[in-house]
């Protein structure tokens, strides 16, 4: 057991911190608009790419560096602890990427790749549907063939970034005739047709992080179909693994950096000595910290053992549930300003409410624990 | 970065399973507790595989290994409730290992080492301590004040009642120093800390232990036609269980490591053990008894010896308000200490 870091970790963890201080994001827009948000964080992810920085977990012939996933972890940990912002085409480094490096051909790679990474091109999400949210296989989105070229005609939901995104991942029906899971084709959607519109999807917050895509009728061309028709289920697994490997360090820290600030305001108001404030706070520092040892737990063992342990499964449920609970306790102590609209504090307090919906319901994280870590029985649900 | 154990540390671990898995099958265990009396053949074993001595170094007759081979060896006896006395004497000797000047420790830690005597560690105020786990069997008794100072004293120089605790896998007295003992000659915190490990570790395993039975039972057992762990109201339970297992597991192993190699962490992440490790301990066995039903609150399941464990262990040194009132002193200290001047 050593719970440090190597030396050649260490030196990789500084080079980017030095890297970072060198080369900090331009000031965030105080517009308001979220296309100049937009914009911004593509500066930053081109700056990143310029610097060699934008997916160091991308083989070197994907013009990455090839790290192991510890490094890999160290640089979501660096991105987080720096407070840069994410980077624009996260979707297409984190997901649509690595997805295609197992599934692509090499024309869909060596046409896609370059693209992701210097955020010529963003990538969206198409999963999630009104009707097919944790049962993910009941999509209904159908794919028709028509000569060499597939007709797709459907609702999709949740889909973040949809209106500055050249890509999409969309999973749609192929094959209505067969059990739900092996009806499914993954496709490359272009968004920039007509037959694609967008529409923005306000979220409690105010905000419109996601929008709605309704399909009438999008052309897609046959080269575009990803691991082959009535593959869709397994390349959507695929994309759906790497959804949180990455992002739960850099997650990990900035929640880290919440309570931090948290436990500053309780001094400055002298509630850090108040007992149900110390032992709330001391609480969270548990669950902080515990947090950040499963989840290098996880990755360790899966290097060492080449299979994840039960961690992986636990580390995006507390996660979620201690962001909610940190948000909570922060209102109390931050006071009117946490529930004053505009606020930072009350922008973190709303948003954390979807953490525990996002990327996995803690009900279906709960029921993933039980069968497949515990080896319970499966609740016999309707096909 | 990395959590896994030597081949070394594997072969300790493998070793000690197979052993209690012998020696202490729960039939065994349930006999002896019903009778009051600690498995005084399973004792001897131990000590001449060096068991007691195994954190205690070489040049005072232990093995010299370090905290982490201990927390395996508690994690291991925390699954099987083995009715010997190893954690209090693992505990007498991390104090005057850590915190007794060098003449106290060539008195102690030779027999402590050998489990020629038992020791026990009492927590207390103004000299005495109403519940001292393996306090009737010891030989020497260090007491822990409220305030933090340690005394050492040989048994026979304290007044010792024998009692029975919730617990009767383990013995147990009430026990008084008077003016009898000396200081330890050093600072308690650090054995303190080591002491908060061992305990964290036995809690580790009387979880892990715990949810197995659980998850066996409620895949057996049928209700409505169904395994009762098939419905999310049992199985989103045993999750949670795992969960607490596993974030105590994850705290019990960074201050073990602390122990043997970051002393500089150690108060705070023994304070973090024994928080989580408490709180879990106790949530993960009254899950457990709820999980079991009707047959879960009888004598004749098991699970009540693991319940009655957690709660011994959770108690000594004191359990999750008071772990974790002492992180948020460190975190105002923390706080103070990076404010500008």
């Amino acid at each position: 057991m050593d719970l440090t870091f190597t030396p050649e970790q260490t030196a990789f963890r500084d080079e980017l911190r030095a890297w970072l201080a060198e080369n900090p994001p331009e000031a965030k827009p105080t517009s308001g608009d979220e296309h100049d948000e937009f914009v911004w964080r593509r500066d930053w992810q081109r700056r990143l790419y310029d610097g060699g920085w934008a997916a160091p977990s991308w083989p070197t012939e994907y013009g990455g560096r090839g790290v192991k996933p510890v490094e890999s972890a160290i640089y979501f940990e660096e991105i987080g602890r720096a407070r840069v912002p994410f980077s624009a085409n996260t979707l297409g480094l984190l997901l649509g990427g690595p997805t295609l490096m197992v599934w692509g051909t090499d024309e869909q790679k060596e046409r896609y790749l370059p693209p992701i990474l210097s955020a010529e091109e963003i990538w969206c999400q198409g999963f999630s549907e009104p009707d097919a949210g944790s049962d993910l296989a009941a999509l209904k989105t159908r794919a028709v063939k028509d000569g060499d070229e597939w007709v797709v005609t459907g609702q999709k939901v949740w889909t973040s970034g949809a209106q500055f995104a050249k890509w999409c991942m969309l999973v749609a029906r192929t094959d209505a005739d067969v059990p739900k899971h092996k009806g499914l084709t993954y496709f490359l959607m272009d968004m920039e047709q007509d037959a694609v519109q967008v529409r923005p999807l306000r979220q409690i917050t105010g905000e419109a992080e996601f929008n709605e895509l309704f399909i009438e009728e999008a052309r897609v061309p046959d080269a575009n179909v990803v691991g082959g028709v009535g593959n869709g289920w397994k390349v959507a697994l695929t994309t759906l693994m790497n959804e949180r490997a990455g992002l739960g360090f850099a997650l990990q820290i900035r929640l880290r950096q919440l309570l931090d600030d948290t436990i500053q305001t309780a001094a400055e108001r002298g509630l850090l000595e108040d007992p149900l404030y110390g032992d709330a706070l001391a609480e969270l520092h548990i669950r902080c910290e515990t947090l950040r040892l499963l989840a290098w737990k996880g990755l360790t063992d899966a290097e060492r053992y080449g299979q994840p342990g039960p961690e992986g499964s636990l580390v995006k449920w507390l996660w979620s549930d201690t962001n909610q609970r940190l948000t909570e306790l922060a209102v109390d102590i931050v006071g009117p300003e946490a529930l004053t609209a505009g606020t930072d504090w009350s922008y973190e307090f709303l948003r954390a409410r979807g953490n525990t919906i996002e990327g996995g319901t803690t009900e279906v994280l709960k029921n993933i624990v039980a069968e497949r870590v515990l080896g319970l029985p499966r609740l016999k649900a309707a096909a | 970065m990395d959590f896994g154990y030597t081949d070394d540390q594997r072969d300790i671990q493998r070793t000690a399973r197979d052993l209690l898995a012998e020696r202490a099958k729960p039939e065994r265990v349930r006999e002896l507790a019903e009778a009051g009396r600690t498995d005084d053949a399973l004792w001897r074993e131990l000590c001449e595989l060096g068991w007691p001595g195994i954190a205690i170094a070489e040049e005072h007759g232990g093995q010299g290994l370090g905290t982490i081979e201990l927390s395996i060896l508690c994690e291991e006896l925390g699954r099987s409730l083995a009715p010997v006395p190893l954690l209090p004497t693992a505990l007498a000797a991390a104090l005057i290992q850590h915190g007794g000047s060098d003449e106290q420790r060539a008195r102690w830690l030779p027999d402590l080492a050998s489990g020629e005597t038992v020791g026990a560690l009492a927590s207390g105020s103004d000299g005495s301590s109403d519940l001292v786990i393996g306090g009737a069997e010891a030989g020497v008794i260090v007491l822990v004040e409220d305030d933090g100072s340690a005394r050492v004293c040989a048994a026979s120089d304290a007044e010792v009642a024998p009692l029975a605790s919730v617990d009767p896998t383990r013995s147990a007295a009430r026990v008084s120093f008077g003016e009898a003992g000396e200081a330890l000659g050093g600072d308690a915190c650090v054995g303190l800390g080591h002491a908060l490990v061992a305990i964290s570790s036995e809690l580790v395993g009387v979880c892990s232990r715990t949810l197995e039975m659980t998850v066996a039972y409620v895949k057996d057992r049928k209700q409505f036609g169904v395994p009762v762990g098939s419905y999310q109201a049992v199985s989103h339970r045993c999750a949670q269980m795992l969960l607490d297992t596993e974030k105590a597991r994850s705290a019990a192993a960074f201050a073990a490591w602390a122990a043997d190699s970051e002393p500089s962490l150690l108060a705070e992440a023994a304070a973090m053990a024994k928080a989580a490790c408490s709180d879990a301990g106790r949530e993960v066995t009254a899950s457990a008894i709820q999980a079991h039903g009707g047959i879960g609150f009888t004598w004749e399941a098991d699970v009540h010896w693991l319940y009655k464990r957690a709660q011994l262990d959770a108690a000594l040194l004191g359990g999750g308000k008071r772990h974790r009132a002492q992180l948020a002193g460190i975190l105002a200290d923390r706080v103070g200490a990076s404010a500008p001047a």
